[in-house]
């Protein structure tokens, strides 16, 4: 149960803002989910470059001597960025997954956040307002991102726990709700061989997607039959390197407004986590649709 | 041939133990109707009970109080968090909620009579506030339901606490029914509803789903009644130690929590036997989540679903709760399924103590009706009494046993003065099996 | 008039300065500024007093309403009017879901759309929506009306009661035991009577009216849902 906000950019001249907006729109929400906080920001990329984002409990044992380290096994270069508990890892596309790989040798005790060219993961327990100031987040800047605040219903109140979830290269996805057939859908993916790593039920439903795109469904698709596959109450908001997408269960109870200007397009889950965005008076502000799949590209 | 005639012994008829006569009745009546049982009442399938946990008592390692000499308090407030006037009770015992419709007139007003003289509160149920049972309650409970039946500001303000219901025992993730024969022309109009009609109330609030919605309603309540008075939320115990968790998060000032044998007024028989779990089970989970944030003591905990006497009091109080509720046990205070009425009782193809048809409005004690004639049978000011009585009885009874364990209040009782008599219950209510140092679990989650 | 602005006040205080209002209502007039989506405003009102919300709110506002005329200008979040008992409502925005919900009594005009939900478990309420509503809406609807001059969303009425239920446009789908019933002379003059209200020139014969189809009403194994 939770608060979900996000923000896709149609004017290329406010993506300095991003993060401050998105951060503003986070805080609001503290009300809906105090337990914890995350951000998904889909900010720079650079040509033939991907980017690991990673949290650790002592990053200051972690992280030092991590580029060094990792350059060492990928034989390449590896750029590394700290921000307080998480870092980025900058290298080139090709090695991503032998640098994945590395990760779990070398410091066992990392957890990936995300993986992408352009999408970058912070989430950390603690209120809104306390996460969104460790990590800077009014400074970063993008073309889209999203945010959550998490109050658990059954799940650990843990980083892991902790929404935005990566489901796949710059994927990702925040959930509003309680899936009701979470269990049985996590032991088929296991079977399947896919990877989960908690008992939180939104986990499993990235877990579908990703499944479900890796055996050649596009996203909207993929959306699409978790409608079908997905039994309980949910609010989804995904992102994509250049797409942001919403969906709602077929009962939708779990409250949802968006907002779409010439420079914007925007998700809250109450009216409140939109007040601050230029225009909003003049927005076009609605309501998703149950079963309905919305989804915006660049 | 005839096998008398044979010499040879006959095989005595045997009864299947799965095909019983009770399930065999049940797949002729469903046959016959094609509508599944619907009854009133709590669960009556053998489940762990409190009656499985016994207490040590003092001697030598422990000193007792003198009984009726030496003071053994049972006052409880509830609500003190948040709200400017919280509840005082005089006895740990409430009156759950029962409705106007499913109850008559007088049998709330001697609720009302029975619990004040004893010092406590009473519940209202779905249908509304009736003037008969807040003229007679001097603290009052009111229900907001999903149903919303009979809800408006007014009586909100009248309330000395409100408690959200987000589910019951009985029927946890279920909604309420009143058959037609009970919905008079007055619960009609109470309820805006048709006469006669079989009404089924909702099983989620028109207007908020979950506990990020709760936090947000309870403000609404909370403001519309001037931060006055308590907000209690009471759920069903299903998943009591997520659910006391939420409810707090969402800001409650006390969770009521409802194990299975917690009565209703009418739901399916399979939904009463067959969802939820026992009161013993709920107990710990539930006082768990309170003392992991912080919040034992300070958001009251109380504990309903076969509660009967002053010893189950003791014990749901011995494992965490801070005060009880009593529905079904209250009724048969008052005078329900008394072998008085047996024949009428016969009449109706049941006999004391089996009556559950709640539902029917043809009850014998007029207790559970709207019918005119079988009401004039019950006589508020006497069953007023008779639940005083009971209130009493039971207070004294758990008393008895905290001053017995050598406590001055019946708080003080903790679960190390319990020990437990079979496995399950050991389990459940996480005390030592009886002449053992060791619960199963014990090194487990809690 | 009387101006209270929230960005320098409290919910809890604004609050109050209404409920006063009860005894005294020599002050019948309210401005409130700057409402930013917050919840509970000018939830419990009990006086004939005028209250305008310059902005959109929250969740709940105007709950439990009783005598009071509120005006949000801009749009309201879930369950305005809630449990309103009497007075009116008016909405120059959306509405968001359970606009309405479980109300007894009063007025509730909503003049953009309503969301899902609207009127759920209505008992006596009369809603006028100038443009659509979305699914659910009359979810258990008891009695009151609920004029719709837009479209209405999937389920319309499901499980209803004595409600009215009055379509201008398209209906997605009716709701179980829903059904289109016969427009009679009573129902135009209600109609007419709700859309003068609700200060709409809609004209009463473009609608259609649905309500129960009863066969919910006593418990039959034909009728299961």
């Amino acid at each position: 149960m939770c608060g979900i906000v996000g923000l896709f950019l149609k004017d290329k001249t406010m993506e300095t803002q991003l993060g401050a907006m998105l951060s503003d729109m986070l805080i609001t929400m503290t009300d809906r989910g105090p337990d914890s906080a995350g951000i998904a920001i889909y900010g720079d990329t650079a040509e033939n470059t991907s980017k690991i984002t990673v949290q650790s409990d002592t990053p200051d044992m972690d992280f030092n001597s991590l580029k060094i380290d990792l350059e060492k096994q990928v034989k390449g270069d590896v750029n590394l960025r700290v921000q307080s508990t998480h870092a980025v890892l900058e290298l080139a596309l090709d090695q991503v997954n032998s640098a994945r790989l590395a990760l779990e040798d070398l410091r066992p005790n990392l957890r990936v956040m995300s993986i992408g060219e352009s999408l970058e993961i912070y989430k950390e327990v603690g209120l809104p307002k306390n996460v969104a100031a460790r990590f800077e987040i009014k400074r970063m800047s993008g073309s889209h991102g999203i945010g959550h605040t998490r109050m658990a219903t059954e799940s650990a109140v843990t980083t892991m726990g902790a929404h935005p979830f990566n489901t796949g290269s710059d994927q990702c996805l925040v959930h509003n709700g309680s899936l009701s057939n979470h269990n049985s859908l996590r032991r088929k993916l296991r079977r399947d061989g896919v990877h989960i790593q908690t008992e939180n039920d939104t986990e499993v439903g990235a877990a579908y997607l990703t499944w479900k795109m890796q055996n050649g469904s596009s996203l909207g698709e993929a959306l699409e039959s978790s409608l079908k596959d997905l039994d309980g109450f949910f609010t989804f908001v995904v992102g994509t390197k250049d797409g942001f997408g919403v969906v709602r269960d077929p009962i939708a109870c779990k409250p949802a407004v968006m907002a779409e200007t010439e420079q914007y397009v925007a998700f809250g889950s109450e009216y409140r986590a939109l007040v601050n965005l230029p225009g909003i008076e003049q927005a076009r502000v609605w309501e998703p649709e149950p079963a309905t799949v919305y989804f915006w590209k660049h | 041939m005839n096998n008398n005639d044979s010499g040879i012994p006959r095989t005595t008829p045997r009864q299947s133990a799965t095909f019983t006569q009770d399930i065999n009745s049940e797949i002729r009546r469903a046959a016959a109707t094609g509508i599944y049982d619907i009854r009133g009442g709590g669960a009556k399938r053998k489940l762990p009970t409190f009656d499985d946990l016994l207490f040590l008592g003092a001697s030598i390692s422990r000193y007792p109080l003198e009984g009726y000499r030496e003071k053994c308090d049972t006052n409880v407030t509830i609500g003190g968090l948040n709200a400017a006037n919280p509840i005082h009770l005089d006895i740990p015992i409430t009156i759950a909620g029962m409705s106007f419709g499913a109850l008559s007139g007088p049998a709330k007003e001697a609720l009302g009579r029975g619990a004040s003289e004893a010092g406590t509160s009473t519940t209202t149920g779905d249908g509304g506030m009736t003037p008969e049972e807040r003229g007679h309650s001097s603290k009052l409970v009111y229900q907001y339901l999903p149903s919303r039946y009979g809800m408006n500001a007014n009586d909100l303000r009248k309330a000395d606490a409100i408690e959200i219901v987000v589910g019951q025992g009985a029927k946890p993730g279920g909604g309420g029914m009143l058959l037609g024969q009970k919905i008079s022309d007055r619960v009609a109009q109470m309820r805006n509803l048709p006469k006669g009609i079989d009404q089924r109330s909702a099983c989620r609030h028109p207007d908020w789903t979950g506990p990020d919605d709760l936090e947000i309603k309870i403000l609404e309540l909370r403001e519309i009644t001037g931060w006055k008075v308590p907000i209690y939320v009471k759920v069903a115990g299903a998943r009591p130690y997520y659910d006391t968790t939420l409810a707090i998060k969402a800001g409650a000032d006390a969770i009521v929590l409802d194990g299975m044998q917690g009565g209703t007024a009418a739901t399916q028989d399979v939904f009463i036997e067959h969802v939820g779990q026992p009161t013993l089970a709920i107990v710990r989970p539930a006082v768990k989540a309170l003392q992991d944030l912080g919040m034992h003591r300070k958001v009251q905990l109380i504990l309903s679903g076969g509660i009967r006497t002053g010893a189950d009091v003791a014990k749901a109080m011995a494992l965490g709760a801070d005060a009880v509720a009593i529905g079904t046990a209250a009724l048969i205070a008052l005078g329900d399924n008394d072998p008085k009425w047996e024949t009428d009782y016969n009449k109706l193809g049941t006999t004391a103590g089996a009556y559950d048809d709640w539902h029917e409005g043809q009850d014998p004690a007029g207790i559970t009706t709207q019918d005119p004639e079988l009401m004039k049978r019950f006589d508020p000011i006497e069953g007023g009494r008779r639940l005083r009585n009971y209130l009493k009885v039971m207070t004294l009874e758990a008393q008895t046993i905290a001053r017995a364990c050598g406590k001055n209040h019946l708080h003080n009782l903790e679960p190390e003065d319990l020990v437990a008599l079979t496995l399950e219950a050991a389990a459940m209510a996480q005390v030592p099996l009886a002449g053992t140092d060791w619960w199963p679990g014990k090194s487990g989650l809690f | 008039m009387q101006t209270y602005d929230l960005a320098n006040g409290s919910l809890r205080e604004l609050n109050a300065t209404l409920h006063a209002q009860n005894e005294t209502t020599n002050q019948t007039s309210w401005e409130i500024t700057n409402p930013r989506g917050a919840h509970a405003i000018a939830c419990g009102l009990d006086s004939p007093i005028e209250v305008a919300i310059h902005g959109s709110t929250g969740y709940y506002s105007a709950g439990m309403n009783q005598q009071a005329t509120v005006n949000i200008k801009g749009s309201a979040g879930p369950g305005v009017a809630e449990n309103m008992m009497s007075g009116k409502v008016v909405i120059d925005g959306d509405a968001s879901q359970y606009a309405g919900a479980t109300g007894n009594g009063g007025l509730l005009v909503i003049k953009g759309n309503a969301s899902s939900r609207c009127g759920i478990s209505m008992k006596g309420i009369n809603i006028v929506v100038h443009g659509n509503i979305g699914h659910m809406s009359a979810f258990m609807a008891q009695s009151g009306n609920l004029v719709v001059c837009g479209d209405a969303g999937d389920a319309l009425g499901d499980s209803c009661y004595e409600a009215s239920i009055f379509v201008r446009g398209s209906v997605k789908s009716l709701g179980a035991d829903c059904e289109e019933k016969e427009m009679r002379p009573e129902h135009m003059e209600i109609l007419r009577e709700l859309l003068l209200q609700g200060e709409c020139d809609a004209k009463p014969a473009e609608f259609k009216r649905f309500g129960s189809a009863r066969t919910l009403y006593n418990f039959n194994v034909d009728n299961a849902y």
